[in-house]
């Protein structure tokens, strides 16, 4: 599978961008709706014009049409073409290249295979699942075997539970066929998960690129910072690894269980919209719960339904988001005391790797 | 069995139709009884017509023009379409002069071919050509023209070539538009057919209903309509049918 690179690749949206994606790699193009990302996913596949170049492997394809670019394109309305069933619609790919058909059969049931739809083979795309229509989009877009595998927000129209579970699917089928990908997203939580590395687009120009520790943890401008959700970032004094993948870590006098990644951690970071917040004391363990004190109640800029709460623990200041009815609800005020839970699951830890693991133990023990 | 109770049901109020028209025409509803006769007089009348072969011989006049010109009409017509909606510049040339005709009932064209053509067979054909190649062609790009973008896109990037996108993509996608022209337009050919008799042509349905208005022939004039009426919707179910066929497992 080769390697894409953009070189000062501009049009009416995307303005002089420059961008390697190695080989069989998971790029994730972040960014606010009408950024310029689907935009830049039509130049890679040729659909619409463009100055600069775009090299594959090295080898421009500028002058290549897009039916030869070999480039695979899951869209994010999906385009499955109604008038076909999903094997037709699958094989529509493998016809195009007059292949013989019991090769196009072979890939066919590969297809169906690989992303588990055998038993919808003969049904029609008005009478499948929003999440069946994504996996049929996906076999079609993969079956002739492209070189290089182009999504377009393929998850944004389904519901929160059947995108988390294909966003894992789509993960797996990439590294099973180890193919270069662009994934296409404006949802900051699905691009820290999914992606090797992330390219934050702003008003069709790249801001940042990076690994998500990258972005998360030094986002390069106020607008990423914005854009990822301004999470609170703590440093680490001082690091513990308990069993099972956590370790406890110190910051200030708040002592916090994180998931661990191995290495010594420095950093952590929690998103505004992963601390939760109440006003009577919560059931369960008493891990990585605190009592803080309301600093300041400001109403979000981003949406009218939620406001930002600042938060002093101890001696640290912590931003939440809370929604805007449960302001009101609890009757939070500056000053009132508040319960807090900060979700272990969501934190995000920053490590250096493999520095004196020995001592680590030591303390560990 | 549902369809047949449907059919049942529907067939109803035709039934109570023709039971008043029999009972009125019988008990002398309307003065001057001559001009109203009752429907069982219109069956006799039918049956005679048919024993004398005048109304096969009518009717196979009219049936034939009508499949000819409507076939070759809708044929020339969904090929210009074809071309107009998927090649831009021949939708630049030559939408303004078919814009411009479009507009003229088909009858209108009958002084002009009279005189071009003359009086013989290919007449009605031509005008038959002429009412349904407008329409057909028009409809074909307004098919073509709705397609979504993105199917022809997605097409594209799995590598289809443009005709085979034409073929497998965009023409498939169309033909709903496609049929609801060749729908309107079967049952358009049957009235612009007779319209043309009853001018101009000495034979088939029309000519039948003029000969049956000289000779104050109430009951074989209903005789033709009733024919008339039985072809334009058996037509129109026909190609529903056809539509229903080819669309129906994706729609």
């Amino acid at each position: 599978m080769p390697s894409i690179k953009l070189q000062g690749v501009s049009n009416f949206i995307c303005r002089h961008i420059d961008l390697k994606i190695e080989n069989g790699e998971f790029m994730v193009l972040l960014g606010p709706t009408g950024a310029g990302k689907t935009t830049l996913l039509n130049i890679i596949a040729g659909l619409v014009n463009y100055e600069g170049s775009v090299l594959f492997n090295g080898f421009g394809v500028d002058k290549i049409s897009p039916h030869q670019r070999g480039v695979g394109y899951v869209f994010q309305n999906l385009a499955i073409f109604p008038h076909l069933n999903v094997s037709d619609n699958i094989a529509f790919g493998l016809r195009a290249q007059a292949k013989s058909s019991p090769e196009i059969q072979r890939r066919l049931d590969e297809m169906l295979h690989l992303v588990k739809i055998e038993h919808l083979a003969r049904r029609y795309p008005y009478n499948l699942s929003g999440g069946e229509r994504q996996r049929v989009a996906l076999a079609r877009a993969l079956a002739p075997g492209p070189q290089v595998f182009l999504l377009d927000e393929p998850l944004s129209s389904l519901d929160y539970s059947t995108s988390r579970y294909l966003r894992t699917e789509i993960r797996r089928l990439q590294r099973a066929l180890k193919i270069t990908t662009i994934y296409v997203t404006h949802n900051q939580r699905e691009a820290i998960e999914i992606g090797d590395r992330i390219a934050v687009m702003h008003d069709g120009v790249l801001e940042q690129v990076g690994t998500p520790k990258d972005i998360f943890f030094s986002p390069r401008n106020e607008q990423i910072l914005k854009f990822i959700g301004s999470p609170n970032i703590l440093r680490c004094e001082h690091c513990r690894k308990l069993a099972k993948g956590l370790a406890e870590i110190k910051s200030g006098e708040l002592t916090i269980v994180v998931p661990d990644g191995g290495g010594e951690i420095k950093k952590i970071a929690i998103l505004p919209s992963d601390i939760y917040i109440s006003t009577n004391k919560p059931l369960g363990p008493d891990i990585n719960r605190f009592t803080g004190t309301i600093v300041e109640i400001i109403p979000s800029c981003v949406s009218n339904n939620s406001a930002w709460v600042r938060l002093q623990m101890r001696d640290r200041i912590l931003v939440t988001e809370q929604p805007g009815d449960k302001v009101k609800e609890l009757n939070l005020q500056v000053g009132s005391r508040v319960h807090v839970i900060l979700k272990m699951r969501y934190i995000k830890t920053l490590s250096v790797r493999g520095t004196f693991p020995e001592l680590m133990v030591a303390i560990a023990g | 069995m549902i369809s047949r109770l449907k059919l049942g049901w529907g067939s109803l109020p035709i039934l109570i139709f023709l039971a008043l028209w029999e009972v009125m025409a019988r008990f002398n509803a309307f003065p001057g009884q001559i001009f109203f006769p009752p429907f069982s007089g219109v069956v006799q009348e039918f049956y005679s017509l048919l024993a004398s072969g005048l109304l096969v011989k009518s009717f196979f006049c009219s049936l034939l023009r009508v499949l000819i010109g409507f076939f070759a009409g809708s044929f020339c017509g969904l090929l210009a379409g074809i071309l107009m909606g998927w090649r831009e510049h021949f939708n630049k040339a030559l939408n303004p002069i078919i814009s411009l005709m479009y507009p003229i009932p088909a009858l209108g064209w009958l002084p002009l071919l009279m005189l071009w053509i003359g009086i013989n067979e290919l007449l009605p054909i031509a005008i038959i050509f002429i009412c349904s190649f407008f329409p057909i062609c028009y409809n074909t790009i307004t098919g073509f023209k709705s397609v979504d973008r993105n199917y022809i896109l997605a097409a594209k990037t799995l590598g289809a070539s443009e005709l085979r996108i034409l073929i497998s993509v965009i023409f498939p996608l169309a033909l709903p538009n496609i049929f609801t022209g060749l729908r309107l337009e079967s049952g358009m050919a049957w009235r612009v057919v007779i319209a043309a008799e009853m001018v101009a042509i000495p034979t088939g349905i029309g000519a039948l209903m003029m000969r049956a208005e000289s000779l104050i022939r109430i009951d074989t004039i209903i005789v033709c309509l009733m024919v008339l009426s039985v072809m334009c919707f058996s037509f129109e179910k026909f190609f529903h049918y056809i539509e229903r066929m080819l669309t129906a497992n994706w729609r």
